[in-house]
């Protein structure tokens, strides 16, 4: 922490010939880590790998990611500015830094304190028109100015999560998850039909969008899993019934209902493929489910993260496992 | 057989520690992780009590649905060749009950209070039974 700290006070003279002030580590976030200081009087937001380590195989570089979000700022979606991405010379390792935006993302609040009571209804339709306009972005290599960027469509991300379940990562022969099985059939049967390909979030959820009680929805972030693929999947990965932390009557984010967010994004000249969006709604249920009780469990049992956090979240992949029963009889 | 005192006692002991004594002196992220701790152990309380019979009804269906026998894990790698290969489907109402008891299990063993599990209680979805 008091390297950490110094490097940060050399980087702040160095970029912004400032001293550094108020550096604290905000919670959450397993797969990254965040902190703000303040530099010249102005409040700033730094995003590392932890410990500024490449640490998983389908997040994007830094540069990428900060070069994502210049293009989804450029065609007017709210994001927090980046300043710079830290190069060799700051020695932080991948990270980049950026204005500070004030905001809430814990679901739970957003979801129940009263500050927020007059936004919620509003927010699925501010998500729809939000995500229109995302995937109005040209993906053209030559006119959008895109870095190169991975690409994953529905068998792919259907492939991808249905190879980790067999993988067998603990080498005691792969844990049979029957339930997973019938989705994984599901899906395979039901791929949705082509459609062009658009500039995806790909992790369009509670958590990751920042909600003011004044404004509503006021900033996207975290986008290092944006790809190239079918835009319906950041239709369907919000209404995963896992992001609705006790409030199941309301599909979208546990805040609102589907058809003000199809509504929004149609107003904001988004096509909807309600079938496709299905599909990634459970595609999506899987999708954690395989995260909690495959790569958790595995990282957990190997001994990379021993924490009891990591080990408990292992018994939550049995949620998806309702959640995807009732989704598969019609019931959700 | 092990003597006194039983497992549960010990669990409820070493849950009251947790949450009476342990928990008031942590702040920040050690508070966290022992509230993680304690639902860790309500886990195994109901794992302790709710699965042996919970495995023995798994068991005498799966027997049932396969036509053969065999311990938990293989009889459940049979049944995720049939369904993945399209043999078996919820079309299939013998399947459909499994799969639906079997997953009540867990969640009562898991998550009693995840609201899906309660919207399936709700929607009169049977619960796991306590196998002989």
């Amino acid at each position: 922490m008091q390297q950490f700290e110094s490097l940060m006070a050399a980087l702040c003279a160095r970029r912004f010939d400032a001293p550094l002030a108020h550096l604290k580590r905000l919670s959450g976030g397993a797969s990254q880590e965040s902190w703000t200081f303040v530099c010249d009087g102005k409040a700033y937001v730094l995003r590392r790998n932890p410990r500024g380590v490449q640490t998983s195989q389908t997040a994007l570089p830094k540069a990428s990611e900060s070069a994502i979000i210049g293009a989804a700022a450029d065609a007017g979606i709210a994001v927090p500015q980046v300043s710079f991405v830290c190069d060799e010379t700051d020695g932080i390792g991948e990270a980049y830094v950026m204005d500070f935006i004030e905001g809430e993302t814990i679901a739970r609040k957003i979801l129940r304190d009263a500050e927020f009571d007059h936004v919620r209804p509003g927010l699925a339709a501010q998500c729809g028109e939000m995500l229109a306009a995302l995937h109005a972005i040209k993906v053209t290599p030559d006119v959008g100015g895109l870095p190169d960027l991975p690409f994953s469509d529905a068998a792919g991300e259907l492939e991808k999560y249905a190879g980790f379940l067999k993988a067998d990562l603990s080498g005691n022969g792969v844990h049979p998850y029957p339930v997973f099985e019938l989705a994984i059939k599901w899906l395979a049967d039901n791929i949705p039909n082509p459609r062009a390909p658009a500039l995806v979030h790909g992790d369009f959820r509670n958590g990751n969008i920042m909600v003011s009680p004044e404004d509503g929805l006021v900033a996207l972030l975290d986008w290092e899993l944006a790809h190239i693929g079918d835009p319906m999947e950041d239709l369907g990965w919000p209404c995963v019934p896992s992001w609705r932390f006790g409030q199941h009557h309301l599909p979208v984010g546990g805040f609102g209902q589907r058809e003000d967010l199809y509504a929004a994004y149609r107003k904001a000249g988004g096509e909807i493929d309600e079938k496709a969006i299905r599909f990634w709604e459970i595609l999506g249920t899987l999708k954690w489910g395989i995260i909690c009780g495959v790569l958790m469990v595995s990282a957990f049992e190997s001994g990379a993260d021993p924490s009891i956090e990591r080990g408990s979240i292992g018994r939550r992949a049995s949620e998806t496992e309702i959640d995807l029963l009732r989704m598969l009889l019609g019931e959700d | 057989m092990q003597d006194r005192p039983s497992a549960k006692k010990l669990l409820a002991a070493a849950r009251a520690f947790l949450t009476e004594t342990a928990m008031p002196q942590l702040s920040g992220h050690a508070a966290f992780h022992a509230r993680v701790a304690g639902n860790v152990l309500d886990i195994l309380a109901r794992e302790l009590e709710l699965a042996p019979g919970f495995n023995k009804a798994e068991q005498a269906r799966l027997e049932s649905l396969l036509g053969e026998t065999g311990d938990l894990v293989t009889l459940n790698r049979k049944l995720c060749e049939k369904i993945a290969t399209g043999e078996m489907d919820l079309s299939n109402d013998a399947l459909k009950t499994h799969l639906i008891k079997v997953t009540m299990g867990k969640l009562a063993i898991d998550q009693p209070r995840y609201q899906g599990y309660k919207t399936a209680q709700a929607n009169g979805w049977s619960e796991e039974e306590l196998g002989e």
